[in-house]
């Protein structure tokens, strides 16, 4: 094949290995990886042939980018909170602190991408479909939500079970039910609970000590010198992606901008909350005694900043294939959210972080309460048409 | 007409298995499998009580009147699986403790009612007898591949005996927890039913 210069190198070695992909060829059965590769480079040059189509630059690959990119403030401060969390970290400068970090989460990072995209590749090759791009966001989730001590083979089998157990056999990206990143996690869970709660695994070089949640659930009180400064800015211990609000916050900007993700979901998760916690500041006692009753005087805002809750509402509940399709749906979805999160929270103390829960739960209920919500309309509309025929 | 009775005794193996094609028997196969052992023993008397309802009930099938049969068909299968319940209390009492109530609950398996509702009130003694084993073992294999994988990686084990060597716990391999709870027993049939579709194509729903 005569090759044309003036193109750029990307696309040269991608047109001449064209044929070797292409069906007959040598490395046919790998079609599915070139095509990926060639899109992930290049918007594509074909066009649908039949029906009706959105025509839209927006497609599934760029969205997934804008929340990788929403992601970035968080992975790279999570990144230096490693650092900073260990015996000491205080005393090395930010940089210091951040490779240190950045070498310590690389590894989950390539774990669960290789895993992953490889089963994925694999479907995609046996069902003749192509690659989905679902998985980019996944892959870097599942690392940011789960502890820096969490060992890697846990990391690969648990990315494996959400892919093929939460993903495929439901149909692969757009047909699953629950939130893939969310349900390696809760593998992890339930079938290595020693390894994802306790004290020992939230910090590295052998530094212990609970989470602000771990703490709370045992007695009901935040630890002591722990302020609320610090949940917001993130400088404490948890999941590497959780811990900073303000980061997430700047992510939550990103996506509300770009229209990625559903400002409904989002606002209602943290109204979700908020009442719950309300509603428990005023069943407190006056002077508490048990943990369950320091627990329910904690500040209902102070939820909001602590553990996974902002995490889930601005990233997980947002995802626009779990989560309610109507509008009134995501309001009801985004509420239900928030309230059972911290429900969970504060009266079962076997499960510090309610938020997983709350969301896998309620990625289960969106599709019940789409049915309503758009019942209710039909019934709405029919009764109007109704009135105006009568009148 | 040989050969359609011994099908009798090999189709609910694969094509026609009461736990995989029918879906019957499902709660059963929650309970009892976390280890390999009591699910083995509770395939074994699931096919005992089983075989013998159908063959019983066979034999009387022209003399049951048909309002009363479900009254009947349950006086059988409570005899016999209070017969079952005792010998395993007399020979192998700590696997009828780890059953407790599932043993009892074997007159409710919808597997045993079905059989003799849908076989053997309308067919000869011998290929009802067969078609009792051929759904016991049907049953009991999968109870037994399900018992397999929950034992072997929540427990490190296989009928008790330690299968996963020390060493591994020592390099940082941990019991998989999510194995013991009743879910996991869930998607490992699950699992099965996509094999066993995979592999016999005209199973496939359209």
């Amino acid at each position: 094949m005569k090759q044309n210069y003036n193109k750029p190198l990307p696309k040269r070695l991608l047109d001449k290995f064209a044929p070797t992909f292409s069906e007959g060829g040598k490395l046919s059965w790998l079609h599915s990886f070139y095509e990926a590769m060639e899109t992930f480079f290049y918007v594509p040059t074909d066009v649908t042939k039949k029906g009706s189509h959105v025509r839209d630059c927006n497609d599934m690959k760029r969205t997934m980018f804008m929340v990788i990119i929403a992601l970035v403030p968080t992975i790279l401060f999570g990144m230096w909170n490693i650092g900073f969390q260990r015996i000491g970290g205080a005393d090395f400068s930010i940089w210091q602190n951040f490779w240190f970090g950045f070498w310590k989460m690389l590894p989950s990072i390539l774990v669960t991408y290789i895993v992953g995209l490889s089963i994925e590749c694999a479907f995609a090759q046996i069902r003749k479909e192509e690659v989905n791009e679902g998985f980019f966001v996944s892959g870097i989730l599942i690392p940011l939500i789960i502890p820096i001590g969490t060992p890697l083979w846990m990391t690969g089998l648990a990315t494996a079970f959400a892919v093929v157990i939460g993903k495929e056999i439901f149909g692969g990206t757009g047909m699953n039910i629950f939130n893939p990143a969310l349900l390696a996690r809760l593998f992890i869970f339930f079938s290595y609970t020693s390894s994802i709660s306790g004290e020992s695994v939230w910090f590295t070089d052998g530094r212990t000590g609970a989470t602000a949640l771990g703490e709370l659930a045992n007695t009901g009180q935040l630890p002591e010198g722990f302020s609320m400064l610090d949940a917001f800015v993130g400088n404490i211990a948890g999941s590497i992606g959780e811990t900073s609000t303000l980061c997430i916050l700047l992510g939550a900007i990103v996506l509300l901008a770009t229209g990625t993700a559903s400002w409904r979901t989002m606002i209602s998760v943290f109204v979700g909350g908020l009442v719950m916690g309300g509603i428990f500041n005023l069943l407190a006692p006056a002077a508490p005694v048990t943990p369950t009753e320091h627990y329910l005087a904690l500040p209902a805002w102070q939820h909001l900043l602590l553990g996974g809750f902002a995490f889930g509402a601005v990233f997980m509940a947002t995802d626009p294939v779990t989560s309610a399709q109507t509008n009134a749906g995501k309001c009801i979805v985004g509420f239900m959210i928030g309230a059972l999160a911290i429900l969970v929270r504060v009266f079962n103390t076997g499960y510090p972080e309610g938020m997983m829960l709350a969301i896998i739960f309620m990625n289960a209920l969106a599709p019940v309460v789409d049915h309503y919500v758009v019942q209710a309309n039909i019934k709405r509309r029919n009764r109007r048409a109704k009135k105006t025929v009568n009148a | 007409m040989k050969n359609k009775t011994f099908q009798s005794l090999t189709n609910p193996l694969a094509k026609n298995n009461p736990v995989l094609v029918q879906i019957l028997g499902i709660c059963s196969a929650l309970a009892v499998t976390t280890q390999l052992k009591p699910a083995l023993v509770m395939g074994l008397s699931v096919t005992a009580v089983c075989a013998f309802s159908n063959l019983v009930l066979s034999l009387l099938r022209n003399g049951i009147p048909d309002r009363i049969r479900i009254i009947v068909q349950l006086v059988v299968i409570a005899a016999l699986v209070t017969i079952v319940n005792d010998v395993l209390k007399a020979y192998v009492y700590d696997v009828s403790k780890q059953l407790s109530v599932y043993v009892g609950l074997i007159i409710t398996n919808c597997i045993i009612m079905g059989r003799v509702e849908a076989f053997a009130l309308s067919n000869k003694p011998l290929p009802s007898l067969l078609d009792g084993i051929g759904n016991g073992i049907g049953y009991g294999a999968v109870l037994v591949i399900i018992g397999f994988v929950r034992e072997l990686f929540g427990n490190g084990s296989l009928f008790g005996y330690q299968i996963i060597p020390e060493c591994f716990y020592e390099a940082g391999y941990v019991n998989n927890g999510l194995m013991l709870f009743p879910p996991a027993a869930l998607i490992i049939v699950g699992v099965i039913i996509w094999v066993h579709r995979t592999a016999n194509k005209d199973l496939q729903e359209k």
